[in-house]
């Protein structure tokens, strides 16, 4: 086990470092650069300073050099910790994302905690009572949740919290709590804020979730080791919860490795809309003014938790499965 | 008379079809007494399986739909059909006082439990002891199963055993709380002759140990022949006769079962002549000449450091084969039977020898050359049918797309031609033209198998292999095949490879027998010749293990 972890973690140096290359290569791919959007923006200003001191810019940051060169001063730069400056936040890119990325993890974690604790309880029951009032309600719920936009349910809670309480609820804390040290009133603001993002986020990843447990969970219930548990003399709560709901979870198990990245990723229009400071909104406005560190970072940083998260699934998959923690000791 | 332990009465159980109930078992009722060997015996669907289920309330969706179920012991009667499925008194009496094996162990074992974990969960469920204890007392039941060094093996996988193993673990399972009666579900039919001979011997004298009533579920009339006290034999949910072994085997009263006895004894292995259907042909030409074929399994693992596993699969196997005749080739599991016809047909890549084939217009082609079926077209000429008529059948499809389907693929015919020969072909297996357009689900096993037949018929073929194509159907459908295969070879020419492991029904087949054991073809000979006077001993055991047809001369079980 020891050294297929090894093994992973060589593999996945190897995969970073093709990583950084595609992030960089697509982040160059539009037309212009970061200065160019700074320059278009001063000219609609009304400022012509114009050509010359787009040059300048261009010399002093390196921007005119060669595609392979600009890369491996990025890579160099990288490897030394300095993750580069972001000219639209005037900030270096470091500073940026360890100001948000807290928060980012814990809104995401929430969401994803609240997600599975909604769903999974939710799919067993539809399997295990198929076609009852109860599994069509989840399914309907559940397809709703999905077909919603995210952002328009955001935006309904919203209104309907405004129109009943008199409050506009934006952002992950009050005015007076937004600076301040962690406190117990700072916990119980965040809590009365952040249930909108997780019951969004919640609601429109429930039905897949509910979905692929529901259908391989009745697969595995006509299992003859399932008869074979009965036929031990078994309740059948626990019968249930401990063989069939066991082998239905490995699928999903295998989808953990897609949640981490959407820690910065997720629900982008959802964070705009509910103004809240996490990483998502940062890096589509790092995109759209090609303000290419602070994107490079972000997507790079992505790429790396991709590859974590499936290592971390793969490891769930073999504490759950000894048919797959066998093929991996061999 | 000492009081049954099982008593059943007028015994119904249904199903709900939409609205309303059918009831699949009609009135069955028949007692069970300490120590004797019940076997219950019927085709599948027969109800058997069903009957079974019913008497541990374990046969959702079905119910009980009339009957009473009693169950004696030292303190009182339980009326079981009065409880509830899931009661607590219904789950005290599970894995308890009535334990169950199943056919398929490999699926009837959880995947991701251990061996271990699953005997001592019935234990507890049933005892109140500590983990410790309960560890101790599953080790022992291991250790009644024969199962070697059950210290270790009880920290095993299921996947990590083999058939035979997993079937003792699963018995061990099912008497871990030393129940009162041992019901086993076709405990046997997943299992090759060798294994199932041990298994048997292992739950006779179980049954001795524990002084156990054992209802024996089965298709096989060997096996009933073998190891029945009683036999009770079902057709159509009801059950037809129900008697003393000796008397049913002698004496059968029902039409059913003299039709039961005759199917099994066309495949006793102690007959004389070679084949049981057509003769085999008076001057022979070599179809297939197989030199020196071998084949080794390599699996490489590991990223940094590459370790190359091998297994020698096939061990400079030769053989020739010829036109019109039928060849069996048997052995246990992992004997490489399946290994060698698949090299054959070109689905695994042989290492060294050669097969040369003589295609119809006179020419030779080696088939292990790469890409040789298809190549010069011998894909046309040579076909298999697969072991198993459910997953070899495309859900999917229905069957005049599946017949056709080598006729589209070679593009040769106008669409028009090819539902014709559908048709035609489908009619010449037995099935009715009318059933071209339903799905492979609407079928039973053995018009399944049929359907695979008739789709090795499509483009003419004159070699057909047969990988173990009757071991999953019961003995009378068995038979019906055997003679549909017997009656093409008559009007098409055809010559067969047959791969089997019941001798009896390899003997019945086939003009010659090879007998392969750990890769290599130990014998080859006429099949009454391997079967009168084998010169191998692997061969002797082969045919010791295989089930006598009279209750008289038991060949596995010693009688007392």
């Amino acid at each position: 086990m020891l050294q297929f972890i090894a093994n992973r973690i060589l593999t996945m140096i190897g995969m970073t470092l093709m990583l950084s290359f595609v992030c960089f290569f697509i982040i160059q791919l539009p037309p212009g650069d970061v200065i160019s959007a700074y320059a278009a923006e001063l000219a609609a200003a009304g400022d012509s300073s114009g050509g010359q001191m787009e040059e300048m810019l261009r010399e002093r940051y390196g921007l005119n050099q060669p595609f392979v060169v600009q890369y491996l001063k990025w890579l160099r730069n990288l490897l030394v910790g300095d993750l580069g400056y972001s000219f639209n936040l005037s900030k270096p890119v470091s500073e940026i994302i360890e100001s948000r990325i807290g928060i980012s993890l814990l809104v995401e974690m929430l969401a994803i905690t609240v997600l599975w604790a909604i769903a999974v309880p939710i799919g067993i029951y539809s399997a295990v009572r198929r076609y009852s009032v109860g599994d069509m309600f989840a399914t309907v719920f559940g397809f709703i949740g999905l077909a919603v936009p995210n952002f328009l349910l955001a935006l309904l809670i919203m209104y309907l919290v405004y129109v009943f309480t008199g409050t506009a609820v934006e952002g992950l804390f009050s005015a007076e709590y937004a600076n301040a040290r962690w406190s117990l009133g700072r916990i119980l603001d965040f809590l009365s804020h952040v249930w909108i993002p997780v019951v969004v986020i919640a609601t429109g990843g429930a039905a897949p979730i509910i979905r692929v447990l529901r259908a391989n969970l009745l697969d595995e219930l006509n299992k003859p080791y399932v008869v074979t548990a009965r036929a031990k003399g078994m309740k059948e709560s626990r019968l249930i919860m401990r063989y069939p709901v066991r082998v239905a979870m490995i699928p999903l198990v295998a989808t953990v490795g897609w949640v981490l990245p959407t820690i910065i990723s997720s629900s982008i229009v959802t964070a705009i809309v509910l103004n809240l400071p996490t990483l998502s909104p940062i890096l589509l406005r790092s995109l759209l003014s090609q303000d290419m560190h602070l994107a490079g970072a972000l997507i790079l940083f992505m790429g790396i938790l991709t590859l974590v998260g499936t290592l971390v699934s793969d490891l769930l998959l073999a504490w759950i499965d000894p048919r797959i923690r066998t093929g991996m000791a061999t | 008379m000492e009081q049954p332990v099982l008593h059943v009465s007028d015994l119904s159980v249904g199903f709900s079809v939409r609205s309303h109930v059918t009831d699949v078992v009609h009135g069955v009722s028949f007692d069970l007494h300490k120590g004797e060997t019940l076997c219950v015996v019927g085709e599948s669907g027969s109800g058997k399986s069903v009957t079974a289920r019913a008497l541990m309330r374990i046969c959702r969706p079905g119910r009980i739909t009339g009957g009473q179920i009693l169950l004696n012991g030292p303190e009182g009667t339980v009326d079981i059909t009065a409880l509830d499925d899931n009661d607590e008194a219904m789950r005290a009496i599970r894995g308890d006082r009535i334990g169950m094996v199943f056919q398929e162990p490999m699926s009837s074992l959880s995947p991701v439990h251990t061996i271990g974990a699953q005997i001592t969960e019935t234990i507890l469920l049933h005892r109140n002891m500590t983990d410790a204890a309960a560890r101790a007392e599953a080790i022992e039941s291991l250790r009644r199963v024969q199962i070697p060094d059950p210290e270790t093996a009880i920290d095993k996988y299921s996947f990590e055993f083999s058939g035979g193993m997993r079937q003792r673990a699963m018995i061990a399972m099912a008497l871990a709380c030393q129940p009162e009666i041992l019901i086993a579900d076709e405990p046997t039919t997943a299992l090759d002759v060798t294994t199932q001979a041990e298994i048997l011997r292992l739950l006779k004298r179980l049954q001795a140990e524990l002084g156990m009533a054992v209802i024996f579920i089965t298709h096989d009339m060997g096996v009933v022949a073998e190891i029945a006290d009683r036999v009770a034999v079902m057709y159509h949910g009801r059950l037809v006769e129900l008697g003393p072994a000796r008397q049913v085997f002698h004496d059968p009263q029902a039409a059913y079962t003299r039709h039961l006895i005759g199917a099994s004894s066309r495949f006793s292995i102690a007959r004389d002549h070679d084949r049981g259907g057509t003769l085999p042909p008076a001057a022979p030409k070599p179809l297939l000449e197989v030199r020196e074929l071998d084949l080794t399994f390599r699996k490489t693992t590991g990223f940094i450091r590459r370790r190359t596993k091998e297994f020698h699969a096939l061990k400079q196997v030769s053989f020739t084969l010829h036109e019109g005749e039928n060849l069996g080739i048997v052995g246990e599991s992992g004997s490489g039977k399946t290994t060698l016809v698949r090299a054959l047909v070109g689905l695994l890549n042989a290492d060294a020898g050669s097969a040369m084939y003589r295609s119809k217009d006179g020419r030779s082609f080696d088939l292990l050359e790469p890409g040789a079926l298809r190549g010069a077209g011998l894909n046309r000429e040579i076909r298999m049918v697969f072991q198993d008529p459910f997953s070899s059948l495309n859900p999917r499809m229905t069957v005049e797309q599946i017949i056709a389907e080598p006729l589209i693929l070679e593009g040769r015919l106008p669409r028009r031609e090819i539902r014709d020969k559908a048709a035609y072909l489908l009619n010449r297996v037995g099935l009715p033209q009318a059933m071209l357009t339903r799905y492979p689900h609407a079928f039973s096993g053995g018009q399944r198998q049929r359907i695979s037949i008739a789709r090795s018929l499509a483009v003419d073929p004159r070699l057909i292999i047969a990988d173990e194509a009757t071991s999953a159907l019961d003995g009378s459908i068995r038979s019906q095949i055997l003679d549909l295969l017997f009656d093409l070879q008559t009007e098409l020419g055809l010559s067969y490879i047959f791969v089997g492991h019941d001798l009896g029904v390899v003997r019945y087949f086939c003009d010659r027998i090879a007998v392969m054991h750990k890769g290599e073809l130990v014998e080859i000979d006429r099949a009454a010749r391997i079967c009168q006077q084998p010169t191998r001993d692997y061969t002797r055991n082969l045919i010791a293990a295989v089930p006598g047809t009279d209750p008289d001369h038991r060949r596995l079980i010693a009688a007392e």
